[in-house]
């Protein structure tokens, strides 16, 4: 709250940053006008970053030498509106731009999910190249180029230089992008620790020409300013490439931009991937599959998942004159009758004016409708990745032994419809001492951090893997040669923090999660144990010609026998043996 | 004798040969060796096999062990062969020679060995093999008789002549001769209270031999004991702890032998053996310093009278160990120095010895 108060930025600006523990942010090019403050004010600036006083005290401090009361008038004076923009340049771990490495990661993730997305509802089959060049050791230059719709030139800059700009938010429908945050952050994380401008190159059709723009945000109006703005020559006849140049850090093995790539083209089949790293070699993948996903659908919300807050202004806003009338065509799943009974629970006139409900009816509106029967949201509107395809992504990058998939049944949370997919690879090349590693995908986008907060992990980690005969602590990941690849498909999925980096975790959500690991797990056991009857019945194989050729001896001792006598024994009684058991 | 046992091993060897010629699996017939395969006859006085027998037959699971059987037999026709013996731990060692077929630790080639003497029905002695242990030390009026080992002449052995030390019996006892004209031995759990009655010579007072076990008796101390009672006619009288492991192992082992080797009780035990204390009514009476039963003691106790053959034929015995169980205390030998470190050779064993007919069976 105390941030949307602070009307000067400077050392409370200062101190507050570092209070929310984003400590490296003092070595990092801080944007011009409060280091501008900062220096004029640098000696009680020093002073202040050792002091950890509330920014409140700070702010008096600064007002003048002398200690003044505040009235309301000059408090007022200094409330103002902060920009988004603004909130969120301070509060940048929120969107995944909290260390350099991540840093890198989330700015081609956000890239990457625009990119599919804008493809998919062109019904264009993607095509990505994602080249990462190392500038220097810590700054790098990233670009995403894809085959989609292309942008038209009036949109460019709102897309790209402003954020929560985006056609997602207000629609209920399985998409990777959300909230119209990701690509514009990413931008500005650019412009902050670089300076340089976000540079796209957007063509629509090969009938128009390209468009180049270069576009800096303007923090404080969450505008975008233009740099450059001019037609150009490309080879493509549509497309779009976002180009950023940007501080972080490259590193392999867990997390890593590489590892994101690959779970990213494992969880969409349909695309195909070009990637050029900043070290080591090309990566490219074909596309398994040459159709697209079916599209989802939008849906309208469902009674059960909505919340007072929304309920209230779909009242306010529904062009239906009564309140009936507004249930049924803002909601899905509503009928006439069902309408009735909520307003008969709720003891509203059905026929009531939307827009003249006061708050205590709507509050008992909101109270009704979780004690009305209402039919599940249609589940047409989810698209899973599908076993088989999951199977072949599997196979085709984890060099395992065992492989299988399942996709579970749409279920529903909160109103919101959803599914959960599970794929197993086991036993080959992978590490056997290490602890499974567990890819999470939600809506077909890879989930890289905060794994202990994620609902996947809860469900992974409350399995009985014992059971299916693999090693396991106690409410821990199981241990063994396995990746797990888990993925959650929703019009809405429920992430914990803006950052989507976890599922909350809904108990709809953790039984259908539960299931679907289970059935795998099911399916893992019985390989297992076929796969050791088997080394048992070689093991006793081996048993038994370790030791026969011991009772060849003692015979041959006790009973003088001849050395043709005893291997007469020993070559009939393992035949007897070996013979029996086959029949046991 | 030895050429017996040198053709039952080539019999069932034999045997053993035949069927695997024939493509059968062969097996192995054992009697089995356990309490429930007991049964106790008074007249003859000691545990006897009831013939129940388990048929090894040779199978994927136990070839290991099967094989392990026939080379324990083979070594044991070398030894006997040759007139030689080996101890248990030396029979482990040459085992280390069999490749795969080795022991690993030595329980099992005991219970190996085991199985070949019960197999064959004689003791272990007769195979060639010597147990490691010794056990019992002798003290008081007797002169045994024994023979160099290099020149075979005899060799005589007083017993009251070995000041506070005393006589140590040997593995095989077979050949010793005994001249006394004691009036009992009195057979006793401890070496503490031997050290202490051979210290005061109870045995000249008394006019006894006195026999230390130290726990459980080996198979030579039960042999001794019983060689030496059936030669000269003399009664044996126990002296334990009063507790279900003093009555149940050492007692009854000493008395009628043990359940894991029963086809040798016959040798191995002293029918005549009487319980003199500490009886349960001796806590009472002599109002001694008790310790609580431990789990392991009431079980111990309630198998002694729900499943030992020889408890359960002796009322008596029912008798006293319910009553341990029902006072829940146990006391040990040493309890008695509570009225005087002396007090058991003054006041305890004199009145318990006035009334040997009082004795426990």
């Amino acid at each position: 709250m105390q941030l949307f108060q602070q009307g000067e930025p400077g050392p409370a600006v200062k101190t507050k940053s570092r209070r929310d523990g984003n400590g490296k942010s003092a070595t990092e090019p801080r944007p011009r006008r409060s280091r501008r403050v900062a220096s004029r004010n640098s000696g009680s600036a020093a002073q202040e970053a050792l002091d950890p006083a509330p920014a409140g005290d700070a702010s008096e401090k600064k007002t003048g030498s002398v200690r003044k009361r505040e009235t309301a008038e000059s408090m007022a004076r200094r409330q103002r509106e902060i920009s988004v923009a603004e909130f969120f340049q301070k509060n940048r771990h929120l969107l995944g731009f909290d260390n350099p490495a991540k840093a890198l990661l989330t700015a081609t993730k956000e890239a990457v999910d625009n990119s599919l997305d804008a493809c998919e509802e062109a019904g264009i089959l993607p095509g990505l190249e994602i080249a990462i060049e190392e500038m220097s050791e810590d700054r790098f230059r990233l670009s995403i180029t894809d085959n989609g719709p292309g942008i038209i030139r009036a949109q460019i800059p709102k897309i790209f230089g402003k954020l929560l700009y985006g056609s997602k938010f207000h629609v209920l429908r399985q998409s990777r992008g959300q909230q119209g945050i990701g690509i514009s952050a990413a931008g500005m994380y650019s412009q902050l620790t670089t300076g340089q401008p976000l540079r796209i190159l957007s063509r629509t059709s090969a009938r128009k020409p390209a468009h180049y723009f270069e576009i800096q945000i303007d923090t404080t109006r969450n505008e975008p300013k233009i740099l450059t703005d001019r037609e150009t020559e490309w080879d493509r006849s549509h497309g779009t490439r976002v180009e950023m140049e940007l501080a972080g850090t490259y590193k392999k093995g867990r997390r890593s931009v590489d590892d994101y790539i690959i779970q990213t083209t494992l969880a969409n089949p349909h695309a195909e991937v070009h990637y050029h790293p900043p070290k080591g070699d090309d990566f490219h993948r074909d596309r398994l599959t040459s159709e697209l996903p079916r599209e989802p659908q939008a849906i309208k919300p469902h009674p059960h998942g909505v919340e007072l807050g929304a309920l209230l202004s779909m009242l306010r806003d529904t062009r239906a004159r009564s309140l009936k009338g507004a249930l049924q065509t803002d909601f899905s799943r509503v009928s006439a009758k069902v309408a009735d009974e909520i307003c008969h629970m709720a003891g509203l006139d059905p026929e009531s004016r939307p827009r003249s409900l006061k708050l205590p009816q709507v509050e008992a509106l909101f109270r009704a409708i979780p004690k009305v029967k209402i039919m599940n949201p249609p589940t047409h509107c989810i698209v899973p990745i599908g076993e088989e395809l999951i199977l072949g992504g599997l196979k085709q990058m984890v060099p395992a032994e065992f492989f299988t998939s399942s996709t579970r049944p749409p279920a529903v949370y909160r109103g919101n419809p959803f599914t959960v997919e599970v794929g197993m690879a086991y036993g080959g090349g992978l590490p056997a001492e290490e602890l499974v590693d567990l890819w999470r995908f939600a809506n077909r986008v890879p989930l890289q951090y905060q794994q202990s907060a994620c609902a996947i992990t809860r469900a992974v980690t409350g399995t009985d893997w014992k059971h299916y005969g693999l090693q396991q602590s106690k409410g821990a990941i199981p241990a063994g040669p396995m990746v797990l690849f888990v993925h959650m498909a929703s019009v809405w999925v429920p992430f914990t923090s803006e950052s989507k980096e976890a599922v909350a975790a809904y108990p709809e959500i953790l039984r259908e999660l539960k299931l679907a690991l289970q059935e795998c797990g099911r399916r893992l056991g019985s390989f297992l144990r076929h796969r050791r009857r088997v080394e048992d019945a070689e093991k006793k194989k081996s048993y038994i010609r370790l030791y026969i050729p011991h009772i060849g001896i003692a015979l041959k001792e006790i009973l003088g026998l001849s050395d043709k006598e005893e291997s007469k024994v020993v070559e009939v009684l393992t035949d007897t043996l070996e013979r029996t058991r086959k029949i046991e | 004798m030895a050429s017996e046992t040198v053709r039952r091993i080539e019999t069932t060897a034999t045997n053993v040969h035949k069927t695997i010629l024939k493509q059968n699996k062969p097996s192995l017939r054992f009697p089995m060796r356990s309490l429930s395969n007991v049964k106790y006859d008074p007249k003859r006085g000691h545990f006897e096999m009831r013939g129940r027998h388990k048929v090894r037959t040779l199978t994927v699971s136990t070839v290991k062990t099967f094989a392990q059987t026939l080379r324990m037999m083979a070594l044991s026709k070398e030894l006997v062969e040759h007139e030689d013996i080996a101890t248990k731990r030396e029979a482990y060692y040459v085992s280390k020679n069999w490749e795969e077929a080795r022991f690993l630790e030595q329980p099992e080639s005991d219970a190996v060995m085991d199985d070949v003497e019960a197999l064959f029905e004689v003791n272990r002695e007769q195979l060639g093999f010597v147990p490691e242990e010794k056990g019992g030390e002798v003290s008081g009026k007797l002169v045994i008789v024994d023979r160099d080992s290099e020149t075979k002449k005899p060799l005589r052995i007083d017993c009251t002549k070995f000041g506070s030390g005393a006589y140590s019996i040997p593995i095989s006892v077979e050949h010793l001769k005994f001249e006394t004209d004691a009036r009992f031995i009195l057979v006793i759990e401890t070496a503490g209270m031997f050290q202490r009655l051979v210290k005061h010579k109870y045995w000249k007072s008394a006019n006894c031999v006195l026999v230390s076990m130290g726990g459980v008796p080996t198979r030579a101390c039960r042999r001794f004991i019983r060689r030496l009672a059936d030669a000269r006619q003399i009664p044996v009288y126990v002296f334990v702890d009063g507790d279900p492991y003093g009555i149940s192992n050492i007692y009854r082992t000493l008395k009628v032998g043990s359940g894991n080797a029963a086809h040798l009780n016959e040798y191995f035990c002293v029918p005549q053996a009487r319980y003199l204390g500490i009886t349960p009514q001796d806590i009472v009476d002599y109002k001694l310093p008790t310790h609580p039963l431990k789990d392991v003691d009431v079980k111990r106790a309630t198998d002694a009278i729900k499943n030992d053959p020889f408890f359960q034929h002796h009322k008596e015995w029912v008798r006293a160990v319910e009553q341990l169980l029902k006072m829940g205390v146990r006391a040990e030998q040493q309890a008695l120095a509570k009225w005087g470190l002396n007090y058991v050779i003054e006041k305890y064993l004199p009145e318990k010895l006035a009334h040997p007919q009082r004795f426990l069976p």
